[in-house]
């Protein structure tokens, strides 16, 4: 395999990680350090690599001890800090998955492996999850026999019950036992979202350095390490060597060194005796210094009065159990002193941890304790699971030596080598007081590289303890926090980019606008348009016409994105009037009002109108951004303080497309298109064919004008507003919208509103109501401070210069000068008043006042006057009278299903795997109160009914409200899973559920085995099909 | 990710759910002191340990309900 280094050609063998590539190579500078730059080699052979970082295409900091070789890598050393390239091309394609298990494995050594087959006999539902190529944890670098054969014998031999992810590094614990795993694939990484019932540690052990003089230069390496580059990699980390044994693998890895042809001069243990060798043991002795060459690279190792030469000294200094996991858990580590290391003690959720994650380090051992964790797991024992034999012998007690004391003139002993943190870095920090790990940490940055010092952790408390003179279980750890190793943001993000980084709500009318041109706004998740430029306006020449119009004939919005919420139920009304401030349950049917709602503070918190279809039927609309919010307010109040009252809400937002007519001709427009609608009232309503479709004509101004708002069901919507604009409607968007409502005074929630303004604030104190007993926020109105006098309240300010803008958000001051009085909610300019015009929200002053509006450092006179510029005594609420009847519009009024735009889109991305489609005007129905017998139950007393059946009374349809998308084939849970979090295994699903797919609510059916109904709200229809499509793309 | 188990549905993520706030705060009503209304609109407990908290299943079954949750460990339980 050939790669580059810096730009370097070499080669490499299958298996390599870059790393062992680079060794084989003759690499032994990868680096320079990030302070000091000295020049480091290969540390380690893990994640827990502290050197030798490098930067891979778009990654800009990988462990080389990580990435896998393969053909035509380009890899480039960094000096201790990683380097964005920008213009690196990054064609990874990752996404995530949700997985779910009875028991989930970390770890695929020997202890995982055992609890995996342990767990999985007993039936339950395993994941193993391990973060190399391949099975074996540290028997992929050794040359243990298990049962006389090869380790990798018995590992290979083993038929693994369970769901096995290699390449997956599980990197965050959080609660309830919920685990982030990166499985690394050619294409771009998954992030695994994985829950489980119980989780087994078996994530091993890191070896740690010793703080010696010297102890960074590039030769130096972990014996471990330098074992596994040998036995797995069949690489030589140097050709003469010095073993430094602070444990007896360090001895094991002398023997494996031998073996494979380096020339190991000696062994020195710093413990009163050494165990027999082939090779000198200085028993009772330290590496004291190293020496190197010009370049600083190793060419000898100091040990007391003795020098060996030797390009590789090999430190086995101790074995830290790698307790990341656990204590991201929550669990508490404790101090061992016989292992002198921090091991798992209690246990914070449904966890245990197993081998060599809690100082089991024999191979016998830590396999006897998988099959105890395993079972433990699985709540079961299972019969014929063996330990097989092997020839390791027992382990002697390591020494528990942190660091070797300087002598004047020495080189530097590191603790930290990513960090460049010396031990005489960590004596400046306890020299100064520092008692506390988490202060020294701070104040030297040890441990916070992109290592997280998982080589340098326990030298920084062992050195710590030396130097205050306290036992290291005193130091403490500092906390471990996720993740574990490093993760991409290109991770995280997954395929949640570009268009689909968050969900865009569009309505049925939304390729018509596209078509015509419009400019966007976006209002909360829905794109809006703003404005329909013709031939190169600007936009305020679009909205000076618009608004003209609307004025002067007749205009028409899209205002199908305005919040619908069907009421009903006996107490309804009074329902109503406990959550407005006004009342409704006198209103006439037939009759809309115009209400406000207030939070238990008083404050205005939305508006809109309500109307009365019957008796016990009411239809609310909200602000298009509060939609939601008070959908989930009422169901608050009804299901948490008036249980008794008999009501109940359905969502009919996306079920209706909802036109605007407003102009003083806007008559002759509904003439054509809804006749029967045309001697409607103002502020009535009426249900009436509308294009000879069931339809719903409500007569309500936002803008002063002759107005009605028209509803079709949403496949009809295109077509009714194709035919308003075709009998003369100018379009027009949500600028000019805007124009026309502040013209009139009328306040916007969350624009002249801001949670701090009750309707008293904004003039509105004729819509509260004074007869009845209470309402939410009605006590609030009698509190001291909302009851005061000297509150802000909604004005109208004119500029002295007619032409001048008075920025949104200035403030206002009398003559210049503090204090503020308030502020600029809403400023625009006026076709109609021939001059720009404002809202503001100020106190103490009243009409005539002048004021200076300032903002940045610009500065405006004005004069307040009062907040209605426009028609102050609403002569033009009722427009023209009808010139002549006009014939009833004679156009198709053609059906279009919210995913029909994609039908080629969903035939080009299926493959017999995973078939997407759309199921077109499927007819719907929720159900409140009663069984209907048939259909999806949604929750309490909740039913969707769909299919061709005689509805019933009371049922709301709402066959416009969710678009139906079939998803079917082999694949298809494999696409699922990389949205839905919840459990689709066929023993634990019930056939449907109500839940998230990507980032929107959905009901997901299955029909078939294969075969999946996903109902989304129509406004989504758009994303999820996008989703969808992006998901069948990447399988 | 918290496991929250919905009465109606069971065990679901965290994020198919609104947070409510403490539960058990009914709404005062009558003639009451300021500090009685201003205390149910504006004082909550916040304590270090078991809580009694209502949750929304807002993208399922759109219920309400009440848990306890340890606010250190978020251990959670059925309300007792
Ligand atoms: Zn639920």
């Amino acid at each position: 395999m050939r790669f580059t280094f810096d730009g370097r050609p070499m080669t490499g063998e299958p298996g390599d990680t870059l790393a062992a590539a680079l060794l084989r190579n003759g690499v032994r500078v990868v680096g320079r350090s990030v302070d000091l730059g000295r020049p480091r080699g290969i540390f380690a052979a893990g994640p827990e690599e502290p050197n030798a970082l490098v930067r891979v295409g778009a990654d800009p900091i990988l462990a080389a001890t990580t990435v896998e070789l393969h053909d035509g890598l380009e890899a480039r050393s960094l000096r201790g800090k990683g380097r964005v390239d920008l213009d690196a091309v990054d064609e990874r394609r990752c996404d995530k998955g949700y997985l779910h298990c009875d028991v989930l494995v970390v770890g695929g050594g020997p202890a995982g492996l055992a609890a995996t087959l342990a767990a999985g006999r007993s039936g339950a539902r395993v994941i193993l999850v391990d973060d190399q190529p391949r099975l074996g944890g540290d028997l992929l670098n050794s040359r243990l026999l298990l049962d006389g054969a090869p380790a990798l014998d018995w590992v290979a031999g083993l038929d693994l019950p369970a769901r096995v992810l290699t390449r997956t590094t599980a990197a965050g614990y959080y609660d309830h036992n919920y685990v982030l795993a990166v499985e690394r694939r050619a294409r771009g990484e998954r992030l695994w979202h994985i829950r489980a019932r119980r989780v087994v540690l078996a994530t091993g052990a890191h070896e740690r350095s010793v703080a010696f003089p010297g102890n960074d230069r590039p030769g130096v390496m972990l014996a471990a390490s330098a074992r596994a580059y040998a036995n797995r990699y069949g690489v030589r980390a140097g050709r003469r060597a010095v073993v430094f044994a602070c444990a007896d693998s360090g001895y094991e890895a002398a023997e494996d060194l031998t073996a494979a042809g380096v020339d190991v001069l000696a062994v020195v243990d710093p413990r009163p005796s050494g165990l027999p060798a082939d090779v000198e043991v200085l028993a009772g002795q330290v590496v004291t210094g190293t020496t190197a060459d010009a370049e600083g690279v190793l060419t000898g190792v100091r040990a007391g009065a003795r020098h060996f030469d030797a390009d590789l000294l090999a430190v086995a200094g101790g074995w830290n159990p790698a307790v990341h996991l656990f204590s991201q858990s929550g669990g508490r580590t404790r101090f061992d002193e016989e292992l002198a290391a921090f091991v798992p003690g209690t246990s914070a959720q449904a966890e245990r941890p197993a081998g060599a994650c809690r100082g089991l380090y024999g191979t016998r051992e830590a396999i006897a304790d998988g099959y105890a964790a395993g079972a433990e797991a699985a709540g079961r024992t299972v019969p014929g699971l063996r330990v097989p034999e092997c020839g390791e012998r027992p382990l002697r007690r390591p020494a528990a030596l942190w660091l070797v004391e300087r002598t004047p003139g020495s080189e530097p002993a590191f603790a930290d080598l990513h960090r460049d943190v010396t031990v005489a870095d960590l004596a400046r920090a306890t020299g100064t007081g520092m008692r506390s790990v988490e202060h020294v940490k701070r104040y030297t940055t040890a441990g916070t590289g992109a290592d997280q010092g998982k080589t340098s952790g326990a030298v920084v408390v062992g050195v710590m303890s030396a130097l205050l003179g306290a036992a290291p279980g005193q130091v403490g750890t500092t906390t471990f926090r996720p993740p574990y190793t490093p993760v991409s943001f290109a991770t995280l993000a997954g395929r949640d980019r570009g268009a689909l980084s968050d969900p865009v709500r569009t309505t049925a009318l939304h390729d018509a606008h596209v078509a015509r041109g419009a400019v966007f706004e976006d209002v909360g998740q829905w794109k809006r348009p703003w404005y329909f430029p013709r031939d190169g306006e600007d936009m305020e020449a679009a909205v000076r016409r618009e608004c003209h119009a609307a004025r002067t004939a007749v205009a028409a919005m899209d205002a199908s994105t305005l919040g619908k919420i069907d009421i009903r139920g006996a107490d309804a009304g009074e329902f109503l009037d406990r959550v407005y401030t006004n009342m409704y349950s006198t209103l006439a049917v037939g009759a809309c009002r115009y209400g406000v709602m207030c939070g238990a503070d008083g404050m205005v918190f939305d508006d809109g109108t309500t109307t009365r279809l019957a008796d016990d039927h009411y239809l609310t609309t909200t602000t298009t951004g509060n939609a939601a919010a008070v959908f989930d307010w009422l169901e608050e109040w009804r299901q948490t303080e008036w249980p008794d009252l008999d009501v109940s809400f359905t969502s009919v937002t996306d079920h209706w497309a909802t036109v605007a007519v407003a102009g003083p001709r806007a008559r002759q427009v509904i003439a054509a298109v809804a006749p029967e609608a045309v001697e409607l009232a103002f502020m009535r309503y009426a249900s009436v064919p509308v294009l000879g479709v069931p339809g719903r004509v409500f007569r309500i101004s936002f803008s002063g004008e002759l107005a009605y708002e028209v509803n079709v069901p949403w496949r009809y919507g295109r077509a009714l507003w194709e035919a308003v604009l075709e009998l003369g409607a100018v379009p027009y968007g949500t600028e000019t919208m805007h124009v026309l409502r502040a013209e009139k005074g009328f306040a916007i929630v969350g624009q002249e509103t801001d949670g701090t303004v009750t309707p008293q604030d904004l003039g509105m104190g004729w819509i509260v109501s004074a007869r009845k007993p209470d309402f939410v926020g009605k006590r609030s109105h009698a509190r001291p401070d909302t009851a005061r006098q000297d509150r802000k309240r909604l004005v109208g300010l004119l500029a002295d210069d007619p032409a001048a803008l008075v920025e949104e958000g200035a403030q206002l001051t009398a003559a210049g000068v503090a204090p503020m009085l308030g502020h600029v909610t809403s400023s625009y300019h006026s076709a109609a008043l021939g001059r720009t015009f404002s809202l503001a929200m100020a106190r103490n002053v009243s009409p005539g006042d002048r004021l200076t509006a300032v903002s940045g450092n610009v500065a405006h006179p004005v004069t307040v006057v009062e907040p209605v510029f426009y028609d102050p005594d609403n002569t033009r609420r009722d427009g023209d009278p009808l010139v002549e009847s006009p014939a009833p519009y004679a156009g198709e009024c053609r059906s279009e299903s919210p995913a029909a735009a994609f039908a080629a889109r969903f035939e080009a991305a299926s493959t017999p795997r995973a078939h997407l489609r759309e199921v077109p005007f499927e007819p719907m129905w929720e159900v409140r109160g009663t069984d209907p017998g048939a259909g999806l139950r949604l929750g309490p007393d909740w039913w969707l009914v769909t299919g061709d059946v005689p509805p019933r009374p009371g049922w709301v349809d709402v066959s416009g409200q969710r678009t139906v998308l079939e998803l079917a084939g082999p694949a298809a849970h494999d696409v699922l899973i990389t949205g839905c979090p919840i459990d689709l295994d066929p023993s634990v699903f019930p056939g449907h559920a109500q839940t998230l797919l990507a980032k929107t609510s959905v009901i997901l059916e299955r029909v078939s085995p294969e075969t999946y109904r996903i109902y989304v709200r129509s406004s989504f229809a758009r994303y999820l099909a996008e989703w969808l499509i992006d998901a069948l793309e990447a399988l | 990710m918290l496991l929250i188990d919905c009465p109606s549905c069971g065990p679901r993520d965290e994020n198919e759910f609104h947070y409510g706030g403490q539960a058990g705060i009914a709404c005062p009503t009558g003639d009451m002191t300021d500090e009685r209304w201003a205390e149910y609109v504006f004082m909550r407990d916040n304590p270090k340990g078991w809580f009694h908290e209502r949750w929304f299943h807002v993208h399922g079954c759109r219920t309400w309900f009440t848990v306890e949750r340890h606010t250190v460990t978020h251990e959670i339980r059925k309300p007792r």
